[in-house]
């Protein structure tokens, strides 16, 4: 019987996983990866509870939007990655630190 | 007259009288808008200037003749009725008394009585009637052109008052305005440049002043006064009077400050005017005692019917012109009259009492208004103003400082004469007493040409208000018109000789000038003689009295007076020494000057070479005053001039009055006895004048210079003009010097003190203040600014740019957040 709980707790893996991925990883790709981790965590935590809890069928929706986000997301992301790649040579975020106080 | 006669009549002369008053100024308005524009050597300004105020003299001559007609005056009746002066001298006064006895009380009943008494009259069947009462108002025409403001029943308005003496004043001052301005054209000629050269004015490198010829603006000027004086004339009411007073006063500054680039002339200009300030003073007091206690301005209202608003005549006179008082000391008081039978009443407590006034304010009163004629026409104390006035230009002398605005003066008094009770007109004949004399002693050793004339019009000014003084209303009005006309050729006469000699005034270096200028050494002849009071004595032509000229009747007149009013009070004998005396002092300066001037060795041959006779657009004025000069008092005190003088004359001055005792004024029946006697004496004392300044200046049979010098001191005192100038300096001027220095040590001392304090105390509380504000204020705001600075500096250090860092970041403070809502919040 595949419970709510079930769902949590993947969910919660998954995002996990996205955190201490976008943490440790030093490729720009690679915290991109991690960032679509959380998102799809997030998003089987509101399927989950449009499935068990009240939500209902809003739960999917913001669901759709969270994808349609992380895409236009992951777009930009990539051509700011792309450009970093142009002007560094490298996609390595640690030397991106020009911001710092 | 009928009533519908006398409202068609007085309509008639309002309109005469009041353009011929409008013309000058429309004249000003035409030449000072347009000559600024316009060229300057144009004479079209003085053509302008002598058309209105010739148009003005035809309006007024044709309004004399209308009034003559009106008031049935038969004015000739002296040559044509009457074979002696005797009957010539006794009829003015039982004509009119005649003629106005029948209607002495009731005005509106008056009217239809007039024509009838005064067509039947016969002078030797009125004798019995010698002393009744003149009425002046019934023939005079009052009224309204203008409404200025009405305070509930008090009103105040531009009136207009036309009687004889209105009239005749309006004849004698366009005649005298329009000699004037003609001469003036020529006088003035040298201004008709663009290019002026003032050669009594230095620039700061040296040279000559230059300006613009100023035409145009004299004959403005010129006729912006004659419009003042003739509104001043014409006015109906005292306030309205004194407007005109004021105008005339502001032309006058602006005439003797012509030239006024001369330091000089300014100061005349600004002593004339502040001089005349001072009497103007007392004339605003008297007038708010009038307005006070009267209510009104008017000096008469002469609307037929009895219950309309009174004026001022009507209301302090019966209508026998009888003052009416109450009680003794300062609890006198005068009655206020209404009009015809009714009483002015007014409500006190429970009852109804005639209306009154307090006796010594109306003395009072009149002092204030006579304190505004002192200024006007130079009398003791305030003379010193006129003597400096001939800064001006020549024919402003004659025309302003001598013959018309200086007359004002005793037009007023003569005109205010109702209002003025005996005291105050015994202060008058005082004044008038002792300026005729000042007048006269300095005149004798003044040696400018203007300075004589100046000091004789002071001089016989104070003959005029003497004469009114002692009760001889006629005597000083005739004299005015009389002098004006003289005055006025003898002032004309010195600008031609002034103009001949290019601007040389001083009798010193003249002399000899009568082959070079026959025209004016002789018209200034006729003026002498007339102002010094010469006749032929015993030469009688039948009707035309003694064979004379103008000013021997009236001087005759004046002397006359004073002696009947010293035989009545012996105490003022004075009074007619005084005046007596100096009728020789008069005749006496005359002839110096004029044999100083025309006769004897030329003095200073570089002024007589180049002297010359006037041209003809100068000498034809002269011809034209010296013919009035001569010939305007034919006929004497039964002449046309002094009948029509004495037809407004006020009602209670023919019969005689006194205040008590000791103070009584003589009747026309005392006068005449005195006549004979006053003409003897006046006329020998007259001629024992001419001979000495015959024997002094004309033969030289005594040597001036001799009597100068054994006189010295005297002589210094009367060329220092009795010392008036620095008697006032050191009474008013020094005085306020001094009062201004301790006022500026009490500036510096205490005031600039005090302020300095102020001051040192506002930058000591400043200091303390700006020490608070950096010291506590900027502190605080400091601390606030260095801890912000200090916190960000310090949070600097976490913005590191890891990016991986900042995602360590969130998870922690997102685990922490979790940890922290689990351990602090309630379950």
């Amino acid at each position: 019987m595949v419970t709510l709980n079930s769902y949590l707790l993947v969910a919660a893996v998954l995002f996990v996983c996205g955190v201490v991925c976008m943490a440790t990883k030093r490729n720009g790709i690679g915290i991109l990866m991690g960032v679509e981790l959380v998102l799809n965590g997030a998003n089987i935590n509101l399927i989950a509870f449009s499935k068990f809890g009240t939500l209902g069928i809003d739960g999917q929706v913001v669901a759709m939007f969270v994808i349609v986000l992380a895409a236009a997301e992951a777009a930009v992301a990539l051509a700011i990655a792309l450009n970093f790649y142009n002007n560094h040579l490298t996609i390595d975020v640690d030397q991106a630190s020009e911001l710092k106080g | 007259m009928s009533p519908e006669n006398y409202i068609q009549i007085g309509t008639t002369l309002k309109w005469l009288l009041t353009t011929a008053w409008l013309l000058p100024l429309v004249g000003f308005m035409i030449e000072i808008l347009g000559g600024y524009w316009s060229d300057r050597t144009s004479k079209t300004p003085a053509y302008i200037a002598v058309g209105c105020i010739g148009a003005g003299f035809l309006l007024s001559l044709v309004a004399l003749f209308t009034w003559v007609d009106a008031a049935d005056m038969n004015a000739w009746s002296a040559f044509t009725g009457s074979e002696s002066q005797a009957v010539a001298h006794a009829e003015p006064a039982d004509h009119y008394a005649g003629e106005e006895h029948v209607h002495a009380d009731d005005h509106a009943h008056s009217e239809g009585g007039h024509a009838e008494a005064g067509h039947g009259h016969d002078a030797n069947a009125h004798v019995e009637h010698h002393d009744q009462p003149n009425n002046p108002l019934a023939t005079a025409f009052s009224g309204t052109y203008y409404k200025l403001g009405s305070f509930g029943t008090l009103l105040v308005s531009l009136d207009y008052y036309i009687d004889g003496l209105t009239v005749l004043m309006f004849a004698m001052v366009t005649l005298i305005a329009t000699c004037i301005h003609i001469f003036a054209i020529g006088y003035m000629s040298d201004e008709l440049t663009t290019h002026y050269e003032d050669h009594q004015v230095h620039t700061s490198d040296g040279k000559h002043f230059h300006r613009n010829g100023r035409f145009y603006r004299f004959f403005a000027f010129l006729s912006l006064f004659c419009f003042s004086m003739l509104g001043l004339v014409l006015a109906g009411n005292i306030f309205q009077v004194f407007i005109f007073w004021e105008l005339v006063g502001v032309c006058s500054y602006l005439l003797i400050g012509f030239y006024v680039e001369r330091k000089s002339a300014s100061t005349a200009a600004n002593k004339a005017f502040i001089m005349n300030r001072l009497g103007d003073f007392g004339f605003l007091i008297g007038l708010m005692i009038l307005w006070t206690w009267f209510g009104t301005f008017q000096f008469a209202n002469t609307e037929p019917g009895t219950n309309a608003q009174p004026g001022l005549f009507q209301m302090i006179r019966t209508a026998e012109g009888d003052l009416e008082t109450v009680g003794e000391g300062m609890d006198k008081v005068a009655l206020i009259q209404g009009r015809g039978s009714n009483k002015a009443l007014v409500v006190e407590g429970d009852k109804l009492v005639q209306q009154q006034i307090p006796y010594w304010l109306l003395i009072a009163a009149g002092l204030g208004v006579f304190a505004g004629c002192i200024g006007k026409s130079a009398q003791f104390p305030l003379q010193t103003w006129l003597p400096d006035a001939m800064e001006g230009p020549t024919p402003v002398s004659a025309l302003v400082h001598s013959a018309t605005m200086v007359a004002a003066g005793v037009y007023l008094v003569g005109r205010f004469y109702p209002m003025f009770t005996p005291e105050v007109l015994l202060i008058i004949a005082y004044t008038g007493c002792i300026t005729l004399f000042i007048g006269a002693t300095i005149a004798v050793v003044v040696t400018d040409i203007k300075q004589v004339l100046a000091y004789s019009t002071i001089s016989q000014l104070g003959y005029m208000m003497l004469a009114l003084g002692v009760g001889g209303w006629m005597a000083g009005l005739f004299h005015l018109i009389t002098h004006a006309l003289f005055k006025s050729l003898m002032f004309l006469c010195s600008g031609s000789v002034i103009h001949g000699c290019h601007h040389e005034q001083e009798m010193t270096k003249m002399g000899g000038l009568y082959k070079k200028m026959p025209i004016t050494c002789w018209t200034m002849f006729i003026g002498v003689v007339a102002i010094s009071g010469l006749a032929i004595p015993l030469l009688t032509l039948p009707g035309f009295g003694a064979l004379s000229f103008s000013g021997y009747h009236s001087k005759d007149a004046i002397v006359a007076s004073a002696l009947t009013f010293t035989s009545l009070n012996p105490v003022h004998g004075l009074l007619f020494f005084v005046p007596l005396i100096t009728a020789g002092i008069t005749a006496f300066y005359m002839f110096r000057m004029w044999f100083m001037t025309f006769f004897g060795k030329p003095k200073d041959l570089h002024v007589y070479d180049h002297a010359h006779e006037s041209p003809s657009v100068m000498t034809a004025p002269l011809f034209v005053l010296a013919f009035f000069a001569a010939f305007c008092a034919i006929g004497g005190e039964g002449g046309p001039l002094a009948k029509l003088i004495l037809s407004t004359e006020p009602a209670h001055v023919a019969v005689g009055f006194s205040e008590s005792a000791s103070l009584s004024f003589p009747s026309h029946h005392q006068i005449h006895a005195n006549h004979a006697t006053a003409g003897a004496v006046a006329l020998l004392v007259a001629l024992t004048g001419t001979l000495l300044a015959y024997l002094f200046y004309g033969r030289q049979v005594v040597d001036p210079g001799k009597v100068k010098s054994q006189f010295l001191p005297i002589h210094q005192f009367l060329k220092e003009k009795w010392t008036f100038d620095e008697l006032y300096d050191a009474m008013w001027v020094r005085p306020v010097h001094v009062v201004s220095s301790w006022a500026v040590a009490f500036d510096k001392n205490v005031l600039d003190w005090f302020l300095h304090y102020l001051a040192r105390l506002t930058v000591g509380i400043a200091t303390m203040d700006r020490r608070f504000d950096e010291l506590v204020v900027d502190r605080i705001v400091n601390v606030f600014g260095e801890v912000t600075f200090s916190a960000g500096k310090s949070l600097r250090a976490v913005q590191t740019g890891q990016l991986r860092q900042y995602i360590m970041f969130i998870a922690v403070g997102v685990v922490s957040l979790f940890v922290m809502l689990f351990v602090f919040l309630p379950r």
